[in-house]
């Protein structure tokens, strides 16, 4: 259908080759400068190993690595309804096929990422901030943008030139400070001529270099997905101004001191190791401020003809969309924005209480409600057998799992209703039970006991 | 001389009927991929329409329970659901899943009078899970029509019209509703 930008994948084929080239000569010339005249060869074949060690790393672990890191937790349909169903929109909107798994991170810093080399593999990821702060029509732009990673293969581009950054990086830092706290050793050799000093100091000069340019390589491709994912955003959503007023939302919060790592810093929407939007050569986002802004300059139109003449005004560049992807463009208008547009108080609360839930429930609250209407949150691993009610000071017992009948049967919850409930096992690990659960027992994730639910 | 000069055209030809099947083989491939890709977009719209139609008895039954005076809606919306289900040609259909929309939206409208429904977290529920279809109805519509142009496109377009014509394969016609209220998403208040 949109034959993902074809022009964009030719020059990111340059890029890479570009950086495998550097990997290539940084190793020959690393080599030949620890093992004169025998290292050519060593050198390349050791900076290919590692290269390749790294890949199978990423290759194979490098998504559950990323969502352990940023202590990712996965969802299913009754966890999140609203974000599960904007999901499935887009991947309809978007012909993406298989549906990514969805996980959150419970963190109040709003943001949101797309990973996963394979099809099988895909995620996309939000953090429970980005839920709290956005409304339908906002989630949905971003959810669009990390669909339209996918739908770009922006993923497996990034691990395969964030993994040769990676390798570049490495083997620089292992020579540059064997060179500084080592000595040189060969220095007093009688036999190291002329030519082989130079190639020497070419050597130490590349290995200073090469990192810096395999970065900006890097960056320069990264910043340049950002606008092709906010492009297919807008095209998936028909509603360009979706993204830019969640993207508005998201760059007045502060990003700082997020539990992600350089090479990942560009999957997310917005940089996450960023504190204000720095510009240049080395920001591996576009500033935010620009992408509003070409996202609010489409002027009606929400194809990728439209967003690359805004793309040429406001950044007053070549387009960013190869010629091929727009010749097959066809036009299409914005819709309207959802109904009501404004939200009130209300909405905002109850958002705000769902998604505070479903941080509770991730992070292994117990979640009860007094008959007042308060709810109650039991920190895990608490041994409180019950507690008083904050606002009317009703004593509310912590619902737990009891021995059925006899005192030596299996455990045994009963459910009262069908919404979420939660209770704690015997070994005092809290149990979620959702809406949509229909089984007859569950095993606790602590202990391992099965408990019969009825 | 003459020996090589035949075995020279004798592989020319050769490799020309070659290349003809190969390309041959390669569209008719694409218009095999680009008419699934169709098929599966107007199942998809299906789907939406049927968890619609899922929805609604669901919904009917938590609203009667808050607007009792709102019988006449309440009916319409039945109705309407009803028809929608038993209709059996393709423009039947359109046209009862317009009507369907139209019903709907004139429920919701009625449900901002009460809010106490408006607190029924069961209601909420439904209404995210409605909202939500109708979104989906809307973008499935939007990518069949995509995957229909496309199609079409290369059974109308040079060379590929040729290996079309031959195999048999036909356009498959666009949504085009003349409303183009209705061929938007149908818009559903709340």
């Amino acid at each position: 259908m949109w034959e993902a930008i074809e022009s964009n994948r030719r020059r990111s084929r340059i890029i890479v080759g570009g950086m495998a080239l550097l990997l290539v000569l940084l190793g020959a010339l690393i080599g030949n400068a620890v093992v004169p005249r025998a290292g050519l060869a060593g050198g390349v074949g050791v900076a290919l190993l590692i290269w390749m060690v790294l890949w199978m790393v990423a290759a194979f672990q490098g998504d559950s690595i990323m969502l352990s890191i940023a202590g990712a937790e996965k969802i299913e349909h009754a966890d999140a309804p609203q974000l599960f169903n904007v999901v499935e929109e887009m991947v309809i909107a978007s012909g993406l096929g298989r549906m990514p798994d969805i996980y959150v991170i419970p963190d109040d810093r709003p943001n949101a990422f797309a990973a996963g080399r394979k099809a099988e593999t895909r995620v996309v990821c939000v953090t429970s901030g980005l839920l709290r702060l956005l409304n339908r029509d906002e989630l949905q732009g971003v959810v669009a943008h990390e669909i339209g990673h996918h739908k770009n293969g922006d993923p497996a581009l990034m691990i395969l030139m964030g993994v040769m950054l990676g390798a570049i990086v490495l083997i620089a830092e292992i020579f540059l400070r064997g060179n500084f706290f080592g000595g040189r050793r060969r220095s007093s050799d009688k036999e190291s001529g002329g030519l082989e000093i130079a190639l020497f100091v070419l050597a130490l000069l590349l290995a200073i270099l090469a990192p810096i340019v395999a970065q900006m390589m890097y960056f320069a491709c990264s910043r340049r997905r950002e606008f092709l994912a906010d492009a297919s955003g807008a095209r998936f959503t028909r509603y360009p101004e979706g993204l830019a007023s969640a993207l508005e939302k998201i760059s007045v919060h502060y990003q700082g001191g997020f539990k992600a790592n350089k090479v990942l810093a560009p999957m997310y929407i917005v940089n996450p190791m960023q504190a204000l939007a720095a510009v240049g050569l080395f920001s591996t986002h576009p500033p935010t401020e620009d992408r509003v802004k070409i996202l609010r300059a489409m002027g009606g139109g929400v194809g990728y003809v439209d967003y690359d003449s805004a793309y040429r005004k406001i950044t007053g560049r070549a387009g960013c969309i190869g010629k091929r992807t727009l010749a097959a463009d066809k036009p299409e208008q914005a819709r309207e924005a959802s109904p009501a547009p404004a939200e009130t108080r209300e909405e905002t609360v109850t958002r705000s209480r769902e998604v505070g839930n479903l941080v509770g429930r991730l992070d292994g609250f117990t979640m009860m409600q007094c008959a007042c209407g308060v709810g109650i949150k039991v920190p895990p691993g608490s041994s409180w057998s019950s507690i008083p009610c904050p606002r009317c000071g009703r004593d509310n017992p912590v619902p737990k799992a009891q021995p059925a009948d006899r005192s030596d049967g299996p455990l045994t919850f009963r459910r009262q209703g069908k919404g979420w409930q939660s209770f704690q096992c015997s070994c005092g690990a809290s149990i979620n039970v959702s809406p949509a659960f229909e089984a007859k027992s569950q095993t606790c994730s602590r202990c391992g006991k099965a408990i019969q639910i009825v | 001389m003459g020996g090589a000069v035949i075995a020279v055209v004798a592989l020319g030809i050769g490799l020309f009927i070659v290349i003809l099947v190969l390309a041959v083989a390669g569209m008719y491939n694409g218009l095999v991929r680009s008419r699934n890709e169709t098929k599966n977009a107007w199942a998809q719209i299906d789907v939406q329409l049927k968890r619609r139609h899922d929805l609604i008895p669901n919904l009917v039954e938590t609203v009667k329970g808050y607007a009792k005076h709102e019988q006449g809606t309440l009916q319409g919306v039945i109705a309407a659901r009803a028809a929608a289900v038993g209709a059996g040609t393709v423009d039947a259909k359109i046209a009862a899943e317009g009507q369907l929309s139209q019903a709907l939206s004139r429920l919701m409208v009625v449900t901002e009078n009460y809010p106490e429904l408006k607190a029924n977290t069961n209601f909420l529920g439904l209404q995210e899970e409605l909202t939500s279809t109708e979104n989906k109805i809307a973008f499935a519509r939007q990518a069949y029509n995509d995957a229909a142009m496309t199609y079409n496109t290369k059974i109308e377009t040079f060379p590929s019209n040729l290996v079309a014509g031959n195999f048999g394969f036909k356009p498959e016609p666009l949504f085009q509703v003349s409303d183009q209220k209705e061929r938007e998403a149908p818009q559903v208040k709340f």
